[in-house]
């Protein structure tokens, strides 16, 4: 607590004894002195102001209102209200004071990412004089770090900037950053990333990043400048609160003057009814919980690894009816794996996988890699797989050696038919690999296939119904690939639509399209590669309706690597990157950045962005209803100045505290 | 160019707005947005001009609350 909250308390716990024990001896001479007392302790500074505003020709604010306020109370003759009007204008403003400081410090706390210092390795030369060096460690600020040079950090410490192992190994924890509670395994030679936290082993680390360029600088910078760009809730307020308060005053005013002058009633009741209005003139509640809900929100993204770039962002995703995916690395895990293995009769399938990664393992082919990777995890005897002899690659088919002293051939369709053997059925979507040996001149054996493909992430298609789950129907694929290898997975995952053949430049279009809601129906076809056949770009997803005809269009959220699609994360309303720790590339192109390579995020982010409009809603509809409710009530004079203390003061506490539940949404 | 800068003693919200209202209005200003939250100026304008905007919009910024400071 500051100095000055604490001088707060104590003038308004005094104020408030004063105040009560005017209440007490209501009927004795002390009365009147009390709650001047009261009056003047509680409201000096506020009276101040208020001159001072006059000075400045400000005259519409709080301070000169509350004022205005009070003294119209003091003259109706109701000295309690005057004084209660100063006092909980008072309680309300160091409560708003202090909600806001705190919740800004434990949000702030969230993103305590940053090292307080770093161990910089030095070489001096020996004191002795002798050619010898010796290295001493220097305590520095990270920001003083440069490129080259070589720090020291300890387990339990911060890694102050981004750099390169160049001694010692250990595991890092990155969670303050991506979310993930696994730890980060890291040897020599492996990146480091500032703002995770070393865990067991000490690490010599070279720096490759000064400090402003390092990921933390860029984390720190995007999460404090999320809330400049201002969500149209926010503006919405703000333009609110512009034309309100002019207006109530304005209304006090006719209220104090024309129903006195019209005959009705005495003036000092009309006046009292004026103070009223005044009292509820102020925006405040509105004013500072909705960016306070909104910076919560964002606040408990961060802690789930999610950096939202803006408020704007935040209410976009609140209201996302279509999420468009890219297939490869966001959908799928974006590397090739065996998902399939298929011996012809009579051969066993370790036999099948040793011949094949025997085969494949001078091949640079990432299939080839597959294989070989395939074969070092299940095969008992990975030990053994010899090298093959006079290997040679058959550009566009396959490779074919000698293993074992046998010839063997290794490659795609076109391989297997050119040696006369049939090319079995296989449902199973992905590349074939088909290996084969020759039994003597013109006569080869089949011994079987594998399968490799680029399979899905384990929890994509329980995001996609968990996204349905939360109402939003539109999932679209887009991907460069095949059509029949689009639709399988699509169907496996349960997409409602399928953009597929798409060059780079066709995903921008296929978005646009997307986004202004055409029909489902194929509108273009994508130019494929020469010589290939030209098909459909777009296709309607067969077996799933999409949703057509519906023209109310929510936004649009793009989810991809944000590396390769930046034209297309810009072009979204909502342009989200996944995976991105370690790449500023995809930090930079994105409006909300995923750090872990974690799909289930984005319901995630989704609900938090949901939760945190709807607490701006709650907060707006509810100072608004309880401020018109006592005004209405006022103006018949149904309702005291009492309840005009409550419609400001209470209702702003109120709606800071409900504020305060976005920071704690999980 | 575009520069942001610290706050201090930014209490009220709705000051914050009334600021950033006067300070888009200066002449030079192309955009201003101030965080309440983040205690947070950052003042998009001209760059020859950028210095009296700057003392320009300490002014417009004391006139709402006295108090307030634009930290350079």
């Amino acid at each position: 607590m500051t100095k000055k909250q604490k001088k707060d308390i104590i003038r308004i716990s005094a104020a408030g004894v004063l105040f009560a024990c005017g209440y007490v001896w209501s009927d004795t001479s002390l009365r009147l002195p009390l709650f001047i007392a009261a009056y003047i302790i509680a409201g000096y500074d506020t009276i101040y102001e208020a001159v001072m505003g006059i000075i400045h020709v400000q005259f519409l604010d709080e301070n000169f209102l509350m004022t205005i306020a009070s003294i119209g109370a003091i003259y109706c003759g109701e000295y309690p209200e005057a004084v209660a009007v100063m006092l909980f204008y008072k309680v309300g403003e160091f409560f708003e004071h202090y909600a806001v400081n705190s919740s800004r410090k434990s949000i702030a706390d969230l993103m305590d990412i940053k090292a307080e210092y770093a161990t910089k390795l030095v070489d001096v030369s020996d004191e002795s004089g002798s050619s010898s060096q010796v290295t001493v460690e220097m305590t520095v600020e990270p920001e003083e770090l440069v490129p080259g040079d070589l720090i020291l950090i300890k387990p339990g410490e911060k890694v102050p900037v981004d750099g390169i192992i160049r001694t010692g190994s250990s595991s890092l924890d990155t969670a303050a950053l991506t979310g993930e509670s696994m730890p980060q395994d890291v040897i020599v030679g492996d990146e480091v990333t500032s703002g995770t936290i070393n865990l067991t082993g000490a690490l010599h680390v070279e720096v490759t990043k000064p400090f402003e360029d390092s990921t933390v600088a860029k984390v720190l910078d995007l999460v404090e400048n999320a809330s400049s760009r201002k969500a149209p809730v926010e503006a919405f307020i703000t333009k609110f609160a512009r034309y309100y308060t002019p207006i109530v005053v304005c209304l006090a005013l006719l209220l104090a003057v024309i129903p006195p002058l019209a005959g009705f009633g005495h003036f000092t009741d009309w006046l009292y009814r004026a103070m009223i209005f005044l009292v509820i003139s102020c925006p405040c509640a509105l004013v500072i919980s909705v960016p306070l809900s909104l910076f919560a929100g964002i606040g408990s993204a961060s802690r789930e690894g999610i950096l939202v770039k803006g408020s704007n962002y935040l209410e976009a995703l609140a209201s996302v009816e279509t999420f468009a995916f890219d297939k490869t690395g966001t959908l799928t895990h974006g590397r090739f794996t065996v998902s399939k293995v298929v011996p012809a009769a009579g051969i066993e399938a370790s036999k099948l996988i040793e011949i094949a990664t025997a085969a494949e393992s001078l091949s640079n082919h990432p299939i080839a890699k597959s294989i070989v990777a395939y074969g070092k995890d299940h095969l008992a005897s990975a030990g053994s797989v010899g090298t093959p002899e006079n290997y040679e690659e058959i550009s566009g088919k396959g490779i074919s050696c000698i293993y074992k002293g046998n010839n063997v051939y290794c490659g795609n369709d076109k391989l297997i038919r050119d040696l006369d053997l049939s090319v079995p059925e296989e449902s199973e979507i992905g590349s074939l690999v088909h290996v084969a040996i020759k039994l003597s001149n013109d006569e080869y054996r089949y011994l079987g296939h594998i399968v490799v493909a680029d399979t899905p992430r384990e929890n994509s298609a329980e995001t996609i119904s968990a996204l349905k789950a939360l109402g939003i129907e539109n999932t679209i694929m887009l991907t460069g690939d095949k059509r029949e290898v689009a639709e399988a997975v699509s169907n496996s995952l349960g997409l409602s639509k399928v953009y597929s053949e798409l060059l780079p430049g066709d995903k921008v279009e296929a978005i646009e399209a997307a986004m202004t809601g055409r029909s489902a129906t194929p509108s273009y076809t994508s130019t494929a590669n020469a010589g290939a056949s030209a098909t459909s770009g777009i296709t309607a997803n067969a077996g799933v309706s999409t949703a057509s005809g519906k023209k109310s269009r929510g936004h649009l959220a793009f989810v991809g690597d944000g590396i390769n699609d930046a034209p297309v994360l810009a072009r979204a309303d909502v342009g989200i990157a996944m995976g991105a720790f370690g790449s500023d590339a995809a930090i930079e192109a994105a409006d909300v950045v995923i750090m872990a390579d974690d799909i289930s995020k984005l319901v995630t982010v989704t609900k938090i962005a949901r939760k945190t409009l709807r607490i701006c809603k709650e907060n707006v509809v509810f100072a608004l209803a309880v401020k018109f409710a006592i005004m209405a009530l006022g103006a018949v004079g149904l309702a005291s100045m009492w309840a005009a203390v409550f419609a400001d003061v209470g209702v702003a506490v109120i709606a800071i505290l409900n504020a305060l539940r976005a920071m704690r949404i999980r | 160019m575009k520069k942001t800068f610290k706050m201090e003693n930014l209490d009220c919200a709705n000051c914050a707005a009334k600021m950033e209202t006067a300070i888009k209005k200066i002449d030079g200003v192309n955009d201003c947005s101030i965080s309440f939250m983040t205690q947070k100026i950052s003042i998009d304008a001209e760059d020859d001009k950028f210095d009296e905007v700057l003392t320009a919009a300490q002014k417009a910024v004391t006139k709402v609350d006295r108090g307030t400071l634009i930290k350079k």
